[in-house]
């Protein structure tokens, strides 16, 4: 049953990339429309990392951007570094670059994750804004990286990798979510004292989404930083950190297809209404605003959208409270 | 709320989303020819459509709207007798990059397909460097306003960027013009450098500046680095004034400069202050105050009150109600230069409109004759020196390329 499913979904996914493509070679999606869903999935795969640490673990962190730029720059340093051009090398050095851009944002994230131990709320979002600052102007002053002018780069990830590592990033959290680790860490969000007392080592679980988190964001950096053909640190400013905030409350704070929802929203709306400059930041203010008034638990609260099989895909043990 | 009411209600906002979007991607989504990006043959009275990649929202958005402005006026003034190429009309969108690179990206990619024959803009250094590429592999030509470093057009080992070109002179060009002002005009044996680290643009003047100044056995005594949106200044301010500079160089952006040259005249510092292009637009005066900004001096590419340049005031000011500053006229002349190259091509092919801004030569411009080289794209031209007397930017002296 449980197969059956997973294949249903996965031939789905196939045939929805089977279709872009071909539509995109053709011409039928234009070169903007592509980018676009490009930028979809790098945030699709940042909302995630975010998700797990403020929506399902309760850990309230503004710093995502700081995490991405390690990525990025990461990624960024191993392409320069190596020299990589186009051809048969690239099947070794993108993986290469992107684990490696991995690696070094989810150290930095169990870094960030110790001092949690003692910070709660408030504090640990300041400690957390404190450290994407402190990120980009490190990268603001190293010259090696680029400085302040940024490091330009060549286009080799497409909307091919980044989709499929969209998809391998959501099932990923689908999974932490919904084993016994994933339960650990929704327990130390609905009660932190209570989770302790039942035998769950809070900082343990509190370390690891913080790492699973940043790990996410580095990998989304590293596919932004392998796209967009230039890397600056003031792209992973404060404000970014903020949009994936605002991405993953749109969406619902605990609600993988909510955050997935809001990504989305966020990412095309942005890019949609380029051509109002002058009232972009308003119909988006006025769009949040409508949203926390009517549904102030976000697009999905903490449910999930489901599909119509006999058991849905999303919460099938776990089957979260509807929040309704 | 009862569960079914949120339900609807959601439901609502999520169509509203979606509205919007289809709203934004649907109109232009379609290319009409998507085998040739970029350009189309064309037949006569077919409108020739051209990108404005510009900073209108973000930290450099004076800079962008004001270069908007002046492109906007040369396209409706040729357009208004009757266009080019029998009868073509120029139609100009507008797409905001938000002042970063990753923007610029995304808008110089909706740009590209909505069949655009060239790209103006976007005006910063860094904003250019994420749409080199995409216009490159289109065949789309770039023509940037004010993106001043020498990188842009001439990539690290020598060659040409082919589709990039640029309307003002470049960094090295304005370091070495302040530095030659502050020996010739000042009498500078010391100076003090104090620039902003983000972003290449200060930095580069500053380098520049002092390559010449002590290239002349001048010395520098002091350097201080800031960053962009500092406001408080004080103590780089005290470490320079120790050093006891003749003049003081800051070639950062207007904000963070005429906050430094309130704070130096508080910190009693009488000396001359001078600046780059970066003075050029925004008010300087309104906020450091018309008496501290006596005795300081600025490089430009324009000096507005130019007798030649008179009739194109009265028509920024007739259409837009205000008066235009460097930026507006650079907006103008990037716009003239390529409806000059079209003109000269005789279509809009991407590769004829290439050599034709390659190729333009001496092209007499309302600021003046500018020169352009092929091997660099980069173009020759005046540069101005003015004073600020009493709040008013004054003509100070005109420095020829050599």
């Amino acid at each position: 049953m449980r197969w059956e499913k997973n294949l249903i979904l996965l031939a789905a996914a196939g045939v929805f990339f089977v279709l872009t493509s071909i539509l995109a070679g053709r011409g039928l999606i234009s070169r903007f429309v592509l980018l676009t869903m490009t930028q979809v999935c790098i945030y699709i795969i940042l909302a995630l990392g975010l998700n797990l640490i403020t929506g399902f673990t309760g850990q309230l962190s503004i710093g995502h951007a700081g995490f991405m730029s390690i990525g990025a720059y990461g990624a960024g340093f191993i392409m320069k570094t190596f020299d990589v051009q186009a051809g048969p090398t690239l099947i070794f050095f993108i993986p290469f670059a992107l684990i490696f851009g991995v690696l070094v944002a989810a150290a930095f994230g169990v870094l960030l994750g110790l001092p949690t131990l003692r910070l709660r709320g408030d504090y640990l979002a300041i400690a957390t804004i404190g450290f994407g600052e402190i990120v980009r102007i490190v990268l603001l002053n190293t010259k090696a990286l680029g400085g302040a002018s940024g490091m330009p780069l060549k286009q080799f990830v497409g909307w091919g990798a980044a989709y499929w590592l969209m998809l391998l990033s959501v099932v990923l959290i689908y999974n932490f979510v919904n084993s016994s680790h994933g339960r650990a860490c929704i327990a130390i969000r609905e009660n932190e004292i209570a989770a302790e007392t039942m035998g769950i080592n809070t900082t343990k679980y509190k370390v690891m989404a913080f790492a699973i988190g940043a790990g996410l964001a580095g990998l989304a950096g590293g596919i932004y930083a392998n796209h967009m053909y230039m890397i600056q640190p003031s792209t992973f400013n404060f404000l970014k950190s903020f949009e994936i905030l605002v991405m993953v409350v749109l969406g619902g704070l605990g609600s993988i297809t909510g955050c997935i929802l809001g990504a989305i929203v966020m990412t095309v709306m942005n890019n949609a209404l380029g051509i109002f400059p002058e009232i972009r930041m308003i119909i988006v203010s006025v769009l949040l605003v409508t949203m926390m008034i009517f549904r102030p638990n976000g697009l999905m609260g903490t449910t999930e959208l489901r599909l119509p099989f006999r058991r849905g895909p999303f919460g099938t043990k776990g089957d979260m409270t509807n929040g309704g | 709320m009862n569960p079914r009411k949120n339900g609807i209600l959601s439901l609502l906002l999520v169509l509203l989303c979606s509205v919007l979007v289809l709203a934004g991607c649907g109109t232009p989504a379609a290319p009409a020819t998507p085998a040739t990006p970029g350009g189309d043959a064309g037949s006569a009275g077919e409108p020739i459509n051209v990108g404005l990649n510009l900073e209108l929202t973000g930290s450099s958005a004076e800079f962008g709207l004001s270069g908007q402005n002046g492109m906007k006026l040369a396209f409706d003034k040729v357009n208004a007798e009757g266009g080019v190429l029998d009868g073509r009309l120029f139609n100009y969108i507008s797409a905001d990059n938000k002042s970063e690179a990753g923007e610029a990206t995304s808008a110089t990619t909706r740009l590209v397909g909505e069949d655009v024959i060239a790209i103006l803009g976007p005006m910063t250094t860094a904003a250019v460097l994420g749409s080199i590429q995409i216009v490159t592999d289109n065949n789309v030509v770039l023509i940037t306003p004010s993106g001043t470093n020498a990188r842009l057009t001439v990539n690290e080992d020598g060659t040409v960027n082919p589709w990039i070109f640029r309307a003002c002179f470049i960094d090295p060009f304005q370091g070495e013009v302040a530095a030659n002002f502050a020996i010739d005009a000042l009498g500078a044996e010391t100076a003090a450098i104090a620039y902003d680290i983000v972003g290449d643009y200060s930095g580069g003047l500053a380098e520049n500046f002092k390559r010449t100044f002590e290239a002349a056995g001048k010395t520098v005594v002091r350097e201080e680095q800031f960053s962009a949106g500092d406001v408080d200044f004080r103590p780089i301010i005290e470490n320079i004034k120790s050093a006891e500079p003749d003049v003081i160089f800051v070639p950062a952006y207007y904000t963070d400069d005429a906050h430094f040259v309130l704070q130096a005249r508080d910190a009693g510092f009488t000396g001359p202050i001078m600046g780059g292009d970066g003075w050029g637009s925004g008010d300087m005066v309104g906020i450091a105050g018309a008496d501290n900004m006596n005795n300081t001096y600025c490089v430009d590419f324009v000096y507005i009150d130019d007798p030649s340049l008179q009739d194109f005031v009265n028509e920024y000011q007739t259409a837009y109600g205000r008066a235009p500053d460097g930026f507006s006229v650079l907006g103008y002349e990037t716009a003239s230069m390529l409806i000059e190259a079209v003109k000269n091509a005789g279509s809009t092919e991407p590769e004829a409109v290439r050599s034709a801004l390659e190729n333009l030569g001496e092209f007499a411009s309302i600021s003046g004759v500018m020169t352009f080289d092929p091997e660099t794209h980069n173009p020759a031209k005046n540069a101005v020196i003015l004073e600020f007397v009493n709040g008013v930017r004054e003509f100070k002296q005109i420095v020829a390329p050599k």
